[in-house]
């Protein structure tokens, strides 16, 4: 007896998920290689500024941070202040904190020691001033302040 | 396994963090005890501009908008007086300065000076530098400033050494 063969539907074939595994390893390694943990948490609002002639600070591992901006928290008012690695501090701290921070890096490469300053956008230059003066004395004087690139200087002068 | 794997990756993806930290590289003078240091510097030679409390510009005793400083600021360094710079198309004013290298800009804010209009001044001067260079460059090897070797960075930077001093702070007023 002849058995006449259904033909069967051509379906498509399940996806194989058997390459899963090796996509999300790939991803995995990108991420953590190119991962860096936040060092500090922000205890001060932060906007930075707007500016078209920036340029890269290239070692990270030869710069120092200094937040300036309204505290986060209200209980301690509106005034802008210094935050220095993860608490708040004063004027007073920043000379002798700079000075420690440059110690803990190798002597060969400390004269490319850099403090960024990341300021908020409403700080005053009063505070800002103060801290440039306590950089002097702590003979760090390499300094950048901290923006966000503008795409143009009309964008510039529109947020004005 | 992948269920590890992906946990790892929602791991770091949350904590990843790729922001790379740009900003106006300035350079500050010494730490000196006198604060009244005086220097031989012709008024001719100083650009003055005044940033007040209320974020108002007074760019060598005239009011100035934002827009104008970086023009005002390339005029003046480029005023080439006494015609030593070769490489400068100044006006030759001989009320302005005298060469690049005498040239000092000096930028004073008051304390109540936001933050934010100090960047902004402080980025038009550094620009005002920058294009200068560029223009130079462009003229003398054909090529951006970006792109010149070292030595040829020098030679520009040399027609156009950079003098922005930010002086103390005072109370002008607000």
């Amino acid at each position: 007896m002849a058995t006449i063969k259904k033909k069967k539907k051509a379906e498509v074939p399940p996806l194989s998920t058997a390459s899963l595994p090796d996509i999300v390893f790939m991803l995995l390694f990108f991420f953590m290689v190119t991962t860096t943990m936040r060092e500090v948490t922000l205890l001060v609002k932060l906007k930075k500024p707007l500016a078209t002639e920036i340029q890269k600070l290239e070692r990270k591992d030869l710069t120092t941070y200094i937040y300036v901006g309204a505290p986060k928290s209200a209980a301690l008012g509106t005034e802008p202040r210094i935050q220095l690695a993860d608490q708040l501090a004063s004027v007073g701290d920043v000379q002798q904190w700079v000075v420690l921070q440059r110690e803990s890096i190798n002597e060969a490469e400390r004269a490319k020691f850099t403090v960024s300053i990341k300021a908020d956008v409403d700080a005053k230059m009063g505070l800002i001033s103060d801290i440039k003066q306590e950089l002097r004395k702590a003979q760090a004087l390499k300094l950048s302040y901290s923006a966000n690139p503008a795409a143009s200087a009309e964008d510039l002068f529109k947020s004005y | 396994m992948a269920d590890i794997a992906f946990l790892l990756l929602i791991f770091f993806l949350v904590t990843t963090t790729m922001d790379v930290d740009k900003g106006l590289l300035v350079k500050l003078p010494p730490w000196t005890e006198d604060t009244g240091e005086e220097q031989d510097i012709k008024e001719k030679n100083i650009f003055v501009v005044l940033v007040n409390a209320q974020d108002q510009l007074l760019v060598e005793d005239e009011y100035a908008s934002l827009e104008d400083v970086r023009r005002l600021a390339k005029e003046f360094i480029d005023n080439n007086g006494d015609g030593t710079c070769e490489g400068c198309r100044g006006l030759r004013d001989p009320n302005s300065s005298d060469n690049p290298r005498k040239a000092v800009i000096s930028l004073q804010n008051d304390r109540g000076t936001s933050y934010k209009t100090f960047v902004a001044v402080r980025n038009e001067l550094l620009g005002a530098y920058a294009e200068l260079r560029e223009d130079v460059s462009q003229r003398k090897f054909g090529r951006s400033y970006d792109d010149l070797s070292e030595s040829d960075k020098e030679a520009v930077n040399e027609i156009y050494p950079q003098f922005i001093s930010e002086a103390e702070p005072v109370k002008i007023g607000g």
